[in-house]
Order: structure tokens, then sequence, then C-alpha cells
């Protein structure tokens, strides 16, 4: 064969390529799909405890107590929490840990940006997710200081949970519901688009679950959100004291 | 018509390149938009200056060469539209228009508004394709193919290629384009017995092109000139899962 | 003066003898093999990768040859095979309504006008069913009926329901299957594929085709290629007209080149005009979109009566409109073939009858359908069209009735090839369009995609394989004397373009030749005509190579030069299309001169004096053409007179 051909120019993508999923972004979407719906489940037996705070203050330290129970006699006490708490853990570090894989390589996408970028044309919630899950993370390290330690509670009192949220709450300490909302609010943005782009990244692949799939992350997010927000507003309005 | 614009300008893929403002003058209505940048070109070649490189070839909106950002969205204000099926009629008499390349790292500039997609022929040479050598098909009726699945593998097959999803995703992405050929071929029959690697191949390839991840957002839908909808992107994460599940 | 000269007769030697039914089959038969461990080591260019040249180089590579590709565009998926709307037509007789192999080729060659070689077109009606069956093994999403079987449709010039179809995108589907196979090829090694490249010359050796130059469009950097033989699939050339409904880059200098060496060209005058395409809107067009035939099924065609009415078309009555299809030519109406609706069109126009700007359009109007039918119904048939329509024009064909006016669509003529698609130039290939050998002087619609794939997927691969057996050829190298010739050619052609750096664009150029051709080149040529367009071409010509600006270097992506180079050729080119037009004194197909008409302004044929194919060689720039006449003999569909009355 005579050959003095030029160069090619269009490069083949062979040579480069990893075996099957290994750190594909498919695989780590999905990985985030499922860590992020686990955290989500999380967050709706945690807010079904805390409405329990309208039961009064008993009904409320009694459900905490068990929660330490949990799994008794089969597991030691406080067993199951920590196992709970190790999985959060862990999926939670799995979900910001492939968050930051994923933006960097989305700028890595885009080394150069627009001029003139208008706003994207989807929705708050769908490009707030990164900066969302940042304010997210800063939350739950304040909320683990503030109500599982009660390193930063003004009450501070082990075993008595009542107590500490309505302290929490008070209505002197207006800058701690109004970082509580935003953070709660920031939730209710992250889950709108984040539950509906899990689902897509499950599989959902028809127009019309589409709109179901948009519908229920709505509802998931509003009824999340309402349900959290209604504690710090009955501590503050008196409702609850 | 008169109006102004303000183009990218880049000499070779080295340079740092900038947006340069232009007098486009006495443009009429009916003009294309890449028929305004044709008579721009003119009057910059009679001036001694470099006229605006911009690909383009069929200007009746199938080939998928040409393509820009105008006004900071894919193909410009009109929707399922491409670039050389834009009119300026949908512009004012006074304004001015931003017009910038395809911004991709996959996508490098070569110069003013042309990029390099060759990237998305690695995509397709990954397994973007059913193997069916010359001479070895059975007759075209052997194998019927329900009608919804044909109607639904060819809306998926009458992408373009254009790079419009990648310029437009926040995370510049080309999932739409995968998908769509993911689609195509894995909702025919001919396409099952390839179905499972090729779903794997085409997104290692996306990957290693230098793509960024999905996130949703649905950008891509938006721009896409051929209306390819976002759905089908489900559907190729569904046959990924699938894929993966059964290599393992 | 004498504008061209006869020469010997050219023959096709590889055409086989005997019953028409099996001369495929023996050429096949008698075809030399070539061993497949032998294959590797030979290695093909080919320069194209529409429907023709893509799928001969997927084929080839299939076949295990060394196939190296090459394409203007910036990948090969956007050839402008892309663009084709209609069909594909195939001979399957899916419909059981009397078709056959048989029955298309008749119809082939009767729509050709009688001036296309029967061998090739049987070949071309056999394969068809072939190619159906292959395209949807690629995964081509044909429309299908809700039995899960494929759909057809009728087209122009036939009786039975032939076409397979997917929406109105039929040419993009088959080119992506085409593109899809290159694609696995290039991915396997087995295709080396070179986008925003352009073949600027031909390189022969012993007189052989043995490789090309190529300009990379995007560092400049002229280079070359040597192979075994040379497939030149490079479409055709009906951008000689500026406006046409042809892609912007599409061009003739691959085939032009190829021409200058010594491979004959033929039949160059007949090009064919659609009756259907949006008219110029002003100055700043820079092509011409065509609408689907389809729609002269319920739009009905006419202008004022009067050339000085100039009333809104709403606002003109009934008695004072000329649906003038429908008078001349009662039976077919609107619906007649496309140069009979082409011409008409432009009589009506050149009456000074014509509507919108600059007064180059007819009324397709949808008003009687949209009170037959409803609008829903219409919109269900043609939504998609009057969508595109309004983009373009910015008119809504619902309210107002749409313009149309012809445009050049399709170029029958092209290099000569044999039987065995190979030039005069042996090793040099020619598939597709680039090629003149189907069609005849008129291409029916939905043959174009057909041939392309035949040529590429079903006919190529042997005969070239037949060459190829007789290699591998003598090794050369790039510093070959002849070789280095070619290549220093390319180079002091670029310098010349860069360096003349007058006062007028190559689009100014460019656009002052499509005026010149569409004028007397056009629809309808006359000897004076002709000749006088041959004299403005060489004007033009000479005032190109004096005064033409190409901004910018050579060593870099140069839109301008890319374009220059390609006006050029086609500069040269114009000038032959005139003169094969001049020398042939008859009307058939897409060629009609106005002294060869019946009292009744029909094309006229002379079978006595014109049944052959002119092939001409080059005689140098502005020197006179020689004729080379290949007869044409009839032995199974008869000459008779066209008339759709």
């Amino acid at each position: 064969m005579q050959k003095a051909g030029p160069a090619k120019t269009v490069p083949a993508a062979k040579g480069k390529r990893r075996p099957a999923g290994a750190r594909s972004s498919v695989v780590l979407k999905l990985v985030m799909a499922v860590t992020g719906l686990l955290l989500v489940g999380f967050l709706y037996a945690h807010m079904i405890g805390n409405l329990k705070i309208f039961f009064g203050a008993e009904t409320f330290d009694h459900y905490a107590h068990w929660l330490r129970s949990i799994g008794t006699p089969l597991l030691p006490n406080d067993w199951y929490l920590w196992i709970q708490r190790f999985v959060l853990t862990v999926a939670a570090i799995a979900h910001i840990a492939i968050a930051t894989i994923l933006a960097r390589r989305a700028r890595k996408a885009r080394p150069v940006r627009y001029a003139h970028r208008p706003k994207v044309q989807a929705s708050y919630a769908a490009r707030t997710m990164r900066w969302g899950g940042v304010i997210i993370l800063l939350f739950i390290v304040y909320h683990i200081l503030d109500l599982t330690t009660g390193t930063l509670n003004p009450h501070g009192a082990p075993g008595q949970p009542y107590a500490n949220v309505v302290a929490d709450f008070a209505p002197s300490r207006w800058y701690v519901t109004l970082f509580y909302t935003l953070s709660i609010v920031s939730v209710g943005f992250h889950l709108r688009h984040g539950l509906w782009s899990s689902i897509r990244t499950l599989g959902q692949q028809t127009k019309k679950g589409e709109r179901v799939a948009r519908a229920v992350a709505l509802v998931l997010s509003v009824v999340l959100v309402v349900g959290y927000l209604s504690v710090p507003f009955a501590v503050l309005t008196g409702l609850v004291d | 018509m008169d109006i102004q614009v303000r183009v990218w300008r880049q000499s070779g893929p080295q340079d740092k390149g900038q947006m340069v403002t232009y007098d486009v003058k006495d443009i009429s209505p009916d003009a294309s938009f890449l028929e305004m940048l044709d008579v721009l070109n003119e009057k910059l070649i009679l001036d001694g200056d470099d006229p605006v490189a911009f690909d383009h070839d069929c200007r009746e909106g199938i080939c998928g060469m040409c393509g820009m950002m105008i006004n900071g969205v894919a193909h410009g204000p009109e929707r399922a539209t491409t670039t050389c099926q834009l009119h300026m009629r949908h512009f004012k008499d006074g304004d001015v228009i931003d017009v910038e390349p395809w911004r991709a790292a996959a996508f490098p500039v070569i110069k003013d508004l042309v990029v390099n997609r060759g990237a998305f022929d690695g995509i397709i040479q990954s397994g973007g394709f059913i193997t069916a050598p010359t001479g070895t098909a059975p007759d075209a009726h052997a194998t019927p193919v329900p009608k919804p699945d044909a109607d639904a593998a060819f809306e998926a097959a009458t992408c373009i290629a254009c790079g419009a999803c990648v310029a437009a995703c926040p995370n510049g992405s080309s999932m739409l384009f995968t998908a769509a050929k993911v689609a195509h071929l894995g909702l025919l029959p001919q396409g099952q017995p390839e179905r499972d690697s090729r779903v794997v191949d085409m997104l290692d390839a996306q990957d290693a092109a230098g793509f960024g991840g999905c996130t949703n957002m649905g950008e891509c839908a938006e721009v896409c000139p051929k209306g390819i909808p976002l759905n089908l992107i489900g559907r190729l994460n569904a046959d990924y899962r699938k894929a993966v599940g059964k290599r393992r | 003066m004498n504008f061209w000269n006869e020469g010997e007769p050219v023959v096709d030697q590889a055409a086989p003898d005997g019953p028409i039914e099996t001369r495929w089959d023996r050429r096949k038969f008698s075809a030399k093999l070539v061993n497949p461990a032998n294959r590797r080591k030979l290695s093909v260019i080919v320069v194209g990768t529409g429907l023709a040249g893509g799928s001969a180089a997927a084929t080839l590579a299939e076949a295990g040859y060394k196939v190296r590709s090459y394409c203007y565009q910036d990948t090969p998926r956007r050839a402008h095979s892309i663009a084709a709307q209609g069909g594909i037509n195939a001979a399957k007789n899916y419909r059981n309504d009397g078709d056959s192999i048989y029955r298309l080729f008749y119809d082939t060659v009767k729509g050709g006008d009688f001036r296309a070689r029967e061998s090739n077109v049987y070949r071309l009606a056999q394969v068809s069913v072939n190619i159906i069956d292959q395209c949807v093994a690629q995964g081509v999403p044909f429309a299908r009926e809700y039995g899960g079987l494929l759909d057809n449709r009728s087209f122009g010039g036939t009786q039975v329901s032939r076409t397979f179809y997917a929406r109105g995108q039929t040419g993009q589907q088959l080119l992506l299957g085409a593109y899809q196979a290159m694609e696995r090829q290039i991915g396997l090694g087995n295709i080396e594929m070179f986008a925003r490249h352009e073949m600027l010359e031909l390189v022969i050796v012993d007189g052989k085709a043995r490789g090309i130059v190529v300009r990379d469009m995007v560092t400049g950097e002229i280079t070359i290629d040597l192979a075994d033989a040379v497939v030149l699939a490079s479409g055709g050339y009906g951008n000689v007209f500026f406006l046409s409904t042809n892609a912007m880059g599409c061009n003739v200098t691959a085939t032009w080149r190829a021409h200058r060496k010594g491979a004959l060209f033929a039949n160059p005058c007949y090009t064919q005009i659609h009756p259907t395409c949006i008219p110029e809107s002003g100055t700043h067009q820079s092509k011409l979109t065509l609408m689907s035939e389809s729609l002269r099924n319920d739009g009905r065609v006419w202008v004022p009566k009067r050339g000085d009415d100039k009333r809104a078309p709403g606002d003109v009555p009934e008695d004072d409109r000329d649906y003038y299809l429908e008078r001349i030519y009662p039976s077919f109406g609107n619906l007649v073939p496309r140069d009979i609706a082409s011409r008409a069109a432009k009589n009506v126009c050149d009456e000074g009858r014509g509507v919108g700007p600059g007064g180059l359009g007819v009324y397709l109007d949808f008003a009687d359908a949209i009170s037959r039918l409803g609008r829903d119904a219409v919109e269900a048939k043609y939504g998609n069209l009057f969508e595109m329509y309004q983009r373009i024009t910015g008119e809504d064909p619902y309210e107002v009735p749409m313009r149309i006016y012809p445009a050049v669509h399709y170029t029958m003529g092209g290099l000569w090839v044999d039987y065995d698609l190979q030039s005069t130039i042996p090793g040099l290939f020619v598939v597709g369009e680039a090629n003149f050998s189907d069609h005849g002087a008129n291409r029916l619609g939905a043959s174009a995609l057909m041939q392309g794939l035949a040529d590429g997927y079903f006919v190529l691969p042997h005969t070239l394989a037949n060459y190829l057996a007789s290699g591998p050829y003598e090794k050369i190298t790039p510093d070959h004397e002849d070789v280095v010739a070619a290549r220093t050619q390319v180079e002091e052609r670029v310098q010349k373009l860069l360096s003349i750096n007058g006062d007028r664009t190559v689009d100014s150029f460019h656009r002052e030749l499509g005026h010149i051709m569409w004028e007397y080149c056009g629809m309808e040529r006359t000897e004076e005509g002709l000749t006088k367009a041959i004299g403005l071409i060489r004007g033009l010509r000479e005032e190109f190579w004096s005064r033409v600006k190409v901004p910018g270097t050579g060593e870099q992506l140069n839109q301008n030069l890319e374009k220059a180079g390609r006006v050029a050729d086609f500069l040269e080119l114009g000038e032959l299309m005139c003169i094969d037009a001049l020398h042939r004194a008859e009307s058939a197909g897409g060629h009609f001169r106005a002294e060869s008409q019946t009292p009744d302004g029909e094309a006229l044929r002379h079978d006595d004096q014109f049944s052959y194919v002119g092939a001409w060689e080059f005689g140098g720039t502005g020197q006179a053409p020689t004729l080379h006449k290949e007869n044409l003999d009839f032995e199974y569909v008869h000459p008779s007179t066209r008339s759709y009355k």
C-alpha cells in the first residue's frame, strides 16, 4: 500500500475506552439518583417524626427515645441509629463526591463561556442544583451541631428534644429560623428537579410519564417544605411552646 | 433594515478571539440569517477585511452543517428552526445581534464560527450502527415492524447532528444526540442484537470525547431544530442500566 | 466559428450482450475476483460520501479493501443526498399492482426520453430490490403500514406504486444508513476518513488513475494520496447556475479535473429543472428551496390573464385567472411531468404574467382544496410543507396562494462511464450523480436515490474488483514526476487565485455566470442564445482571472479560496454545457431547443440524428472540445413520443 495521505482529522474514540460502566457519567448519575432517593426517604421519615411535635412534648420526646431502641432486642440500643447514620453519611458523601466529579466534568466540557448567555430556559430549580446542594450541606452540618449534638443549641439538653427545638426557634433567634427556612426551601428546589431527574436517570422514558414524574416531584417537594417549615413557624407563632 | 452584529472572530484554533461589531445596512427582511452574513462578507472582502467564516451547506435545514449561538440561543430565537432557515424578519431594525460559535471542549473552534464536530462521528463509530454488510440482508418484508415503533424510530432518526444540543447544554453534554441514535436503532427489531453493546460503547465514547454528563435540564430539547424529544434520554438511561446489569 | 470538433465514436467495451435479463449476471460471472487475503493490499480512494460514495466506501471496506474516503463537509453524513425528500423506487411489486423489474426498466428508459443505455437501466431496475432489503437491514426507518409492512407511494411518470419513503426525508435516512455502515468501517480501521478535504486534481501515472491531490481545508496543506484505483462520487454540477436546489458547497471540481485530464464528459446539457421551488426574494438570495412535487396533487397553478393585473391574488376574480396547465394539458392538468410544468411556468412569466418580486413566479393555490377537503385535511397532508413555505417567505399559504418557480435540481450529465462504471481513464470509476449513465435526458422522481445506492452497494464493488484483480499496480511514490507535476499544478493554481487581488468577489462572478446559464442554457435554449452565452462565459472567465479578489492566505481555513477554485471550474464547465446544448439540435428531456418543437410547443426529438450519448473530450481552456458519440440502440423499448395532453 502506498500511503502518503494526510493526517486523519476525524478523531476516533477508540483507544481511550474504559471498561464498561466504570466512571461512566451515566453510572455516576445512577448512583446519584439512588443515593438521592435514599436521602429523600430519610427526609420524609424525619419529617413525619418532626410533625409529632404538634402532639406535645411528651409524645415528641418519647418518639425521640424510641428511635434509639429501633431494632432491639435483636440489636443493642442505639445500634440501628448508628447503622442508619452510617448509611446516610455514606450516601451523602457519595452524592456530593459524584456531584463534584460531574460538575467538574461539565466545567471541563465548556472551557470557554458564552459572551451572551441568557438565563437557561430550564426551571430555576434545575439551574440551582449545585449551589442549592452546597447550602444544604452547610445546613446539615449546622443542624447536626444544633439538634443532634446540641453543641450550638441554646438549650442543648440531651434527651429533651422538644425543649431544644422550642429554644432554637424562639422569636429572638429569628436568624436561625430564617436560615432554617432558606435551607428547607433550598431542599425543596433541590428535590423538585432532583426527584424528577433521578426518575429520568433510572429510566423513565415516556412523554406521559415525564409529566407524571414532574408533577410527583413538585408535590413531594412542596409537601416536604410545608411539613418541615410548619415546626419552626409553629414555635415562632407560639403554637408550640 | 439596518442592524449591528457582534460576531466572534478567532483567526485560528490558537487565537484567543474576541467579539467584533459590524454594521450591516439595508438587509431585506426576507433574507435568511446566513444570507445576511453573506452580505456582510461581500462588504468585508471588498473592504480588504477577512470575511467571517461559518459552516453552512444545504441551507434548507437538513444537512446539519450550520449552527451558531444567536443572542445566546442555539440556532436563534425561532423554535425548531436551523440557523439557515431563520429569516431576518424575526429581527427589528436597529437590533444588535450577538453571534458566537458552539462552545464545548469536544467542539474546538477552527476559525470564527466554525467548530470541529468530529466527536459526533466518534460516537457513531463506537456503535451507532446496525451491522449489516452489503449483500447479507433478508427480504425487506421478512421482519414486519409495528408502525408505532417504526414511526418512533423515524422521529429519533431525524437528528441532523448539528450540535445545538451540546451548545445549549449547561454541562456541554451530547446526551440527546446519543440518545436519539440509541433510540432509533433500539426501537427496530434489526437493532436488537447489538442493543446492549451499542448503548454502553456509545456512552463510553461520549465520555471519552470530553462531553459533560446530563443533568436533565432539558435545554437540548428546547433548541433542537428537529424536535428530538427529551424523553429519549430516559430510554437511553434505561437501556444502559439493563445493559450494564447484564454484563455483571 | 467552430465550437467543437468531431472525433471517433466511443464504445462501451464492458457492455455484455445477449438477453438483457442475464447481462448483469454474466458480467459479474466474467469479472475477475480478488482473493480475500489480497484485498487488504489494495487501496481505493473514494471522493464524496453521499449515497453513492458512502455506500461504495462501506461496501468496499467490508469486502476487505483499504479505503480512504474524502469529503468537503465536516462529516460524511452531510453530503447533499441528505436533502432528497420524496423517496426511492424499487421494483418490489409489494402492491401487487403489476410492477416488475421490466416495468421499472421500461418506465426509466421512457422517462429518460430514450437517451439512456438499456443495459445500464435494466441492471438498475434489477438491483433496486436489493437496495430496499439492504436499507431495511441497516435500520432505515421507512414508512410502514399498520400491518408492519413497508408503505409505498406513487410518483410522477409511473402508474404503479413503487416508491419507498421515510416521510419527506428519505434521502436523509438512506444516507444515514450508508454513513453508519461507513462509520463502522472507520471504527474498524478499514476506512480512513478525511473530512474537510477537497480533491483538487487527479493523479495519472502511466495512463492509469493512481491518486488525487487534496487540500486540507482546515490547515491549507496540499497533499498527495496514491492508491490502486480512484472512485469519484462527487455529485452533480447544478451549482453552475449559482441558484439551484443544490447545497452551497456542491461543485464540479473533482469531475472537471478528471475531465481535464482526459475523462470524457457526457451529456452536460441535460439538466433537470424542478417546477415547484420557492422563488427568489431578492439579490441576497443564495439558494433555492424545493417544495415537494406532491403539492401539485391538490394545488392549482395559475397566473392572472393580463400581465398588468397587479391585484392581490385573492382579489383576482375567477374569470381573470389563467389556470394554464389545466388549459393546455387537460388530461394531466397540474400533474404534468417536471420538465413540462417548468417550461409552461417560464412561458407565462416570459409573457409578463408572472407574479411576485421580479415577475418570476406563478401561484400554486390551495383555496379550492381547502374548501373541498377542509383546512384540517389539507394540513394533515401538507402541514410540514406549508410550515416550511411560511418559514421562508413569511406568507401563510392557507390564506394566500403559494408562489412557485422552477429551479435547477439535478444534472443527468456527468463523466462518461462504461457498463463497469469506469471512465475513459483506466482505474477512474465514477458513481452516482457524478456519472451520466442511467437517466438519459430526464430523471424520474425517486430514481436518483436508487441509482446512487445501486452504484455504490451493488455495482461498483463487483466491477471495481475486476479492475483491482489485475493489481496491485506498480508502486509509485510521491516524488514520481507525474505526481509532483500534479501537485505543483494545484499549488500554482492556488497561488494564482490568491495573487490576483482584484476588485470583484468570487460570488459576484458566480452570480453572473448563473445568470448567463439560466438565461441561455436554462429551460429553453436557442442557437442564438447559446452562441451568445459561450461568448459571454469566455469574457467572464477572462475577467475572473484578472479581477477576482480572494482574501486571506492558502495556509488556513479560507472559504473564499475554496469557492474561487470551484467557480473557476464552473466557468469552464458552463461553456461545455452551452456547446453540448448547441450541438444537440433537438429537444429531449431536460434539454429543450426552441428550434425543435412541435407546432403546439412540445419537445421534438430527432432520433435519426441524435440517438447517441454526446461524450466530450477536453480540448484546452477556451479551445474546441472533441465530440465522441456513443450510439444508443433500443432493442427492448422502442422510442416513441411522450405526450401528456
